[in-house]
C-alpha cells in the first residue's frame, strides 16, 4: 500500500510539478483525477469539492477506484458506459447515481475526459468532474407525503441502505436532509425513470467547462516539466504502445509476468507486472524496452535460452526451468512459461512470459497448482489482449 | 399437425460426438474412451469445486469492502481460465478460437462480429424439431456423459462448509447429484465451458429452480463482469437436449448490455423488471432481490412459464450476475414456416443467446468483411417478437411469477408488516396506467395480502 501511495505521488508530480494540487485546489469543482497505468486505476487526486461532496477525506479516496463510490442504486448500465469509454479512451457524460459516505445517494452529470501524453500519444490520466442534481422535493398533493414515504419506502430502504435504517425512521426534523434524500431515491425507485432527468444544458455546460480548466491547468503545469499532456491525442507514432484499457486490464493480474513484442529486433518487454517487479528487484522504466532475456547471467545454460527462443520462433507455447538473476545479482530458479499472445485480428502480438521462482510456496492458499496459476494467467492475458485490440476506435468521441 | 423443423449444422461440443451416428450400438462395459458412464467412471478423479454459497445480491459497496485491503481475483475465475488454457495447450480445441478475427462493428450500438469458418465444418446439416421446447431426454442420442474426462476442467457444488474448497482429484460419485464444467471443443471465445448441472441425472433442456440457481452461483463466484453464461432453449438453438449452460470471456460490453431499458414493476421479493429499449429484439431485465435466491427464482419460474407454454427462449446472466436478461423468440418457428427471407438464411448464422446478446459469430468472410450495424439489426429484428406478442408473453410471465409467489407463500416480510397498505400516488398510478401491462403484476403485492 506505502508502494502504491508512493507510485500516485510520483505518477502526479512527474508530470505536471509538485505545485500543480495547489493550483487544482483553488478550483470550486467536484472532480477526481486517475491514473490507468497503476494496478487498479486507482484516484491519483481528488479536489476539495469533491471531498466535501462525498463526506471522504483526502486519505480515504486517494488510492480507490472510482467503483468505491458506487452502490446498489447505481445503474448498471451507466457503469458499462464508463468502463466503455475507459476501454475507448473517449470522453463520456452520463447521469450517473454515487454513494457519500454516510451512504446517502447523490444523483450527478458525470463527465470525464482523458488526458493525452503529447511525446507518444498515451492516455495519462482521467478528469472526472461531478455536477450533482438536485431534484425538486415533491411535497404537495400527488405525493405520498413524508410519512407515506417512510412508510412505503421502508422494504426498498432495507434493501438499500441496511446501515441508515434508523436515521430515516427517526422522526427527528434535523433528518429532515435525509429523508428528502431517500425521498428521491425513493421516488426513482418507484417510476419509471431509473434517473431524476435528462441533464440541463447549463448542468452540461458546467461539466465541460470545468473539464475545459482543468485541461489547461494540467496542460499549462506539464509545461513546467517538460512532460507535456493535451486533450486531443496528437500523436499516433506508438507502435506497440499498450492502450490504457489494455493496461488497466493487465493490471488486475496478480502473477509476475512480461509482455514482449516479438515482432521487434530483440523482442523487447512492452509491459512488466507489479508482481514481476517485486520479483526482480528493478523498477519499471528500468525493465521496460530490455531485452526479453535479460534476467539470464553468467551460469544461465544457454542451451534453455535456445529453446526458449525456438519456441517462440515457432509460435509454441514452452516451460523451462531457467536460473534468473535479479537486479541485485542474486540468482533464482524460474519456472517459466511463454506463450504466443494473439490479438483481435488472430495474429500474434505479443508473447507473455510467467515467471514462478522455484520452492517459493507458490502453492496457493486453495490449493491451486503454480503450473495452474501460471496457465491461468496466460488465460487472462490472452483475454485482455484479443478484447482490448477489437474496438472500432473512439466511434462517439 | 405437422411438425416443424429446420436442418442445422449442429455444433460439435465434444470431440466424442462425431461418431453420434453409430452411437446407440455402443454397449456398456469399457468403451475405453475415458468418459463419464459407468464403464469408465469407476475410481476416476477430477478437480472438484465447492463454492461458498452466497446468501444476499452482490452488493457493489458491501463486495467492495475496504478499498484499501488487496482484492483477490476470485477463486473459479483463475480456475476456468487455467483449466481452460491448459485445454488448449494439450490441443483439446477443433481450432484456436483466438486465431479467429473478431471486430466491433462500426456504429451506435457495438455489435460484435467474429469470422468463425472452422466453428461448423465437417458435419452434415441434421434435421431439428423446434416447434416443441420440451422434449425428454433420449440416452441414445449424444449427450454430456458420452464426453471425455479430460474434457471436463472440475466438479462444481455448494459447500456445505462455510468456506470454499478446492480439492484438486476427487473422486466422481455418480450417485451424488455433481454438476461439471466441461469445455465447448468448438469455442467461441476463449474459455467456452459448458455448465451441466447433476450431470448424471440426465435432466433434459429444461430450467428449474434450483438448475438456474447453480448458474447464477457460477456467475457471481466468478466475479468477472466479462465471464457471462448463457441458455438456449430447444427452438431457440440448442441443439444438445441435455441440460446444459454456456460461458465463455469476452472483456467488452455487449451491445444488450448497453441498451436503455424502462423499468415494468418490482415484484414482491425486491426483484426489479425491465424492458429494453431501442434494441432490435425485445426482451425483459431481471435484477435485484432479497437474496440471491430470491433473483433466480424469479427469472427461473419466467422461464418455466415459458417452457410449459411452448415458448422458445434464450437467457444471458451478465455482470457477474447482477444483470439477467430474458427472451422469448421466434426465428426457428418462423425458418420453419419458410418466413425468413433467404439473404439472412445464407448466412446461416444461427441467433442464439450469444448473437441475440449483440455478439454475433460469422461462417462467411463476406459476411464478416461487409458487417453493418443495419444488417446485425435486421438479423435481430428477425428473432424478436412481435409488441403484440411480447405483451401477451410478458402478461404470461407476469401472471406466472405473481402466482409463483402466491403458491408457495413466499410473500415478502415487508407485506406482513406494512397491514395498511398506502394507496399508490397519482404520479405512481399514472406511471403505471401508460404501460400496456396487466394489473396483476403491478399490483402484484396489494393482491396477494388479499388473498391470503
Amino acid at each position: 500500500m506505502e508502494s502504491q501511495l508512493a507510485l500516485i505521488e510520483q505518477s502526479f508530480n512527474y508530470r505536471y510539478s509538485v505545485w500543480v494540487r495547489e493550483a487544482l485546489d483553488e478550483l470550486p469543482d467536484n472532480f477526481t483525477i486517475t491514473d490507468p497505468s497503476i494496478s487498479g486505476h486507482p484516484i491519483v487526486f481528488a479536489s476539495r469539492g469533491f471531498l466535501k461532496m462525498s463526506g471522504y477525506s483526502k486519505e480515504e479516496v486517494i488510492g480507490k477506484n472510482g467503483r468505491a463510490f458506487q452502490g446498489p442504486g447505481t445503474s448498471r448500465r451507466s457503469i458499462t458506459e464508463i468502463q466503455e469509454a475507459i476501454q475507448e479512451e473517449r470522453t463520456i457524460q452520463t447521469i450517473l447515481l454515487n454513494y457519500r459516505k454516510d451512504g446517502t445517494p447523490i444523483w450527478m452529470l458525470f463527465h470525464m475526459s482523458p488526458v493525452f501524453s503529447k511525446e507518444d500519444g498515451r492516455v495519462i490520466h482521467f478528469v472526472a468532474v461531478q455536477v450533482p442534481m438536485s431534484r425538486k422535493p415533491r411535497w404537495s398533493g400527488s405525493g405520498p407525503g413524508r410519512d407515506g414515504v417512510c412508510e412505503d419506502g421502508c422494504r426498498s430502504r432495507d434493501i438499500v441502505f441496511g446501515s441508515c435504517r434508523r436515521e430515516v425512521c427517526s422522526d427527528s426534523v434535523l433528518e429532515l436532509e435525509h429523508v428528502l434524500a431517500f425521498e428521491s431515491l425513493f421516488d426513482s425507485d418507484n417510476r419509471d425513470d431509473e434517473e431524476p432527468r435528462e441533464a440541463s444544458d447549463q448542468e452540461k455546460r458546467r461539466a465541460a467547462a470545468a473539464v475545459n480548466n482543468i485541461l489547461s491547468l494540467l496542460t499549462h503545469y506539464s509545461e513546467l516539466t517538460g512532460k507535456l499532456v493535451c486533450e486531443k491525442r496528437c500523436t499516433l507514432s506508438g507502435i506497440g504502445l499498450l492502450g490504457a484499457s489494455l493496461i488497466i486490464s493487465l493490471g488486475r493480474i496478480k502473477q509476475s509476468f512480461v509482455l514482449t513484442d516479438p515482432h521487434l529486433p530483440e523482442m523487447p518487454i512492452v509491459y512488466a507486472s507489479d508482481a514481476f517487479l517485486k520479483l526482480t528487484g528493478y523498477a519499471r522504466h528500468e525493465v521496460l524496452g530490455c531485452q526479453c532475456m535479460f534476467l539470464s547471467g553468467v551460469d544461465t545454460d544457454p542451451s534453455t535460452l535456445l529453446q526458449v527462443k525456438e519456441s517462440i520462433q515457432t509460435e509454441q507455447a514452452c516451460t523451462v526451468r531457467i536460473l534468473n538473476y535479479r537486479k541485485d545479482r542474486s540468482s533464482f530458479w524460474n519456472l517459466l512459461h511463454i506463450s504466443p499472445v494473439r490479438n483481435a485480428s488472430g495474429k500474434i502480438a505479443y508473447s507473455v512470459w510467467v515467471q514462478m521462482e522455484e520452492g517459493c510456496g507458490y502453492q496457493d492458499a486453495q490449493g491451486l497448482s503454480p503450473e495452474m496459476r501460471q496457465r491461468s494467467t496466460v488465460g487472462a492475458v490472452k483475454v485482455a489482449v484479443r478484447s482490448s485490440s477489437m474496438g472500432a476506435g473512439p466511434s462517439k468521441s | 399437425m405437422n411438425t416443424l423443423r429446420i436442418k442445422r449444422v449442429p455444433t460439435v461440443v465434444s470431440n466424442y460426438q462425431k461418431e453420434d451416428s453409430d452411437d446407440g450400438a455402443r454397449q456398456v462395459g469399457g468403451c475405453g474412451r475415458n468418459c463419464l458412464k459407468q464403464c469408465c467412471i469407476q475410481g476416476a478423479k477430477l478437480p472438484l469445486y465447492a463454492y461458498k454459497k452466497v446468501k444476499d445480491v452482490v452488493n457493489e459497496k458491501a463486495s467492495s469492502g475496504d478499498e484499501n485491503k488487496e482484492q483477490p481475483v476470485p477463486f473459479l475465475d483463475s480456475l476456468v481460465l487455467g483449466e481452460w488454457e491448459d485445454r488448449m495447450q494439450k490441443g483439446l480445441f477443433r481450432y484456436d478460437v483466438t486465431a479467429c478475427e473478431t471486430k466491433v462493428i462500426p456504429g451506435e450500438y457495438g455489435f460484435i462480429a467474429q469470422l468463425n469458418e472452422g466453428r461448423h465444418l465437417k458435419k452434415r446439416p441434421t434435421e431439428f424439431r423446434v416447434d416443441k421446447v420440451l422434449q425428454p431426454f433420449d440416452g441414445n442420442k449424444f449427450n454430456f456423459t458420452k464426453v471425455g474426462q479430460e474434457e471436463v476442467l472440475f466438479q462444481f457444488e455448494p459447500s456445505n462448509d462455510e468456506e470454499p474448497e478446492f480439492i484438486p482429484n476427487a473422486p466422481i460419485d455418480v450417485e451424488n447429484s455433481t454438476s461439471v464444467v466441461a469445455i465447448n471443443v468448438s469455442p467461441i471465445e476463449y474459455g467456452h465451458v459448458l455448465l451441466i448441472p447433476r450431470i448424471f441425472e440426465c435432466l433434459p433442456q429444461r430450467i428449474d429452480r434450483e438448475s438456474f440457481l447453480l448458474a447464477l452461483d457460477m456467475a457471481v463466484e466468478a466475479g468477472n463482469p466479462y465471464f457471462r453464461l448463457g441458455y438456449n432453449s430447444l427452438g431457440a438453438f440448442a441443439t444438445i437436449n441435455h441440460l446444459h449452460f454456456q460461458a465463455y470471456y469476452l472483456a467488452t460490453p455487449f451491445p444488450i448490455e448497453k441498451a436503455p431499458t424502462r423499468k415494468i414493476t418490482t415484484a414482491g421479493n425486491g426483484v426489479k423488471i425491465f424492458e429494453l429499449l431501442k434494441y432490435p429484439v425485445r426482451g425483459l431485465v431481471f435484477e435485484g432481490g432479497d437474496t440471491l435466491q430470491d433473483l433466480a427464482n424469479t427469472v427461473a419460474d419466467s422461464c418455466i412459464c415459458l417452457q410449459d407454454n411452448n415458448i422458445p427462449f434464450n437467457v444471458l446472466i451478465a455482470d457477474a450476475g447482477k444483470r439477467i436478461f430474458l427472451f422469448a423468440q421466434c426465428y426457428a418457428e418462423k425458418q420453419a414456416l419458410g418466413e425468413v427471407n433467404q439473404e439472412l438464411l445464407d448466412t446461416q448464422v444461427n441467433p442464439a443467446v450469444w448473437e441475440v446478446s449483440g455478439h454475433i459469430v460469422l461462417k462467411r468472410k463476406e459476411d464478416y468483411e461487409g458487417a453493418s450495424e443495419q444488417n446485425a439489426w435486421r438479423l435481430l429484428a428477425e428473432v424478436s417478437l412481435s409488441e403484440e406478442r411480447f405483451q401477451e408473453v410478458n402478461a404470461l410471465i407476469f401472471e406466472a411469477i405473481a402466482c409463483g409467489d402466491d403458491e408457495k407463500g413466499n410473500l415478502t416480510e415487508d407485506m406482513i408488516e406494512e397491514p395498511d397498505v398506502t394507496p399508490p400516488s397519482h404520479e405512481d398510478a399514472g406511471a403505471i396506467n401508460n404501460s400496456s401491462y396487466p394489473a396483476a403484476m403491478v399490483a402484484g403485492k396489494q393482491e396477494c395480502l388479499v388473498q391470503q
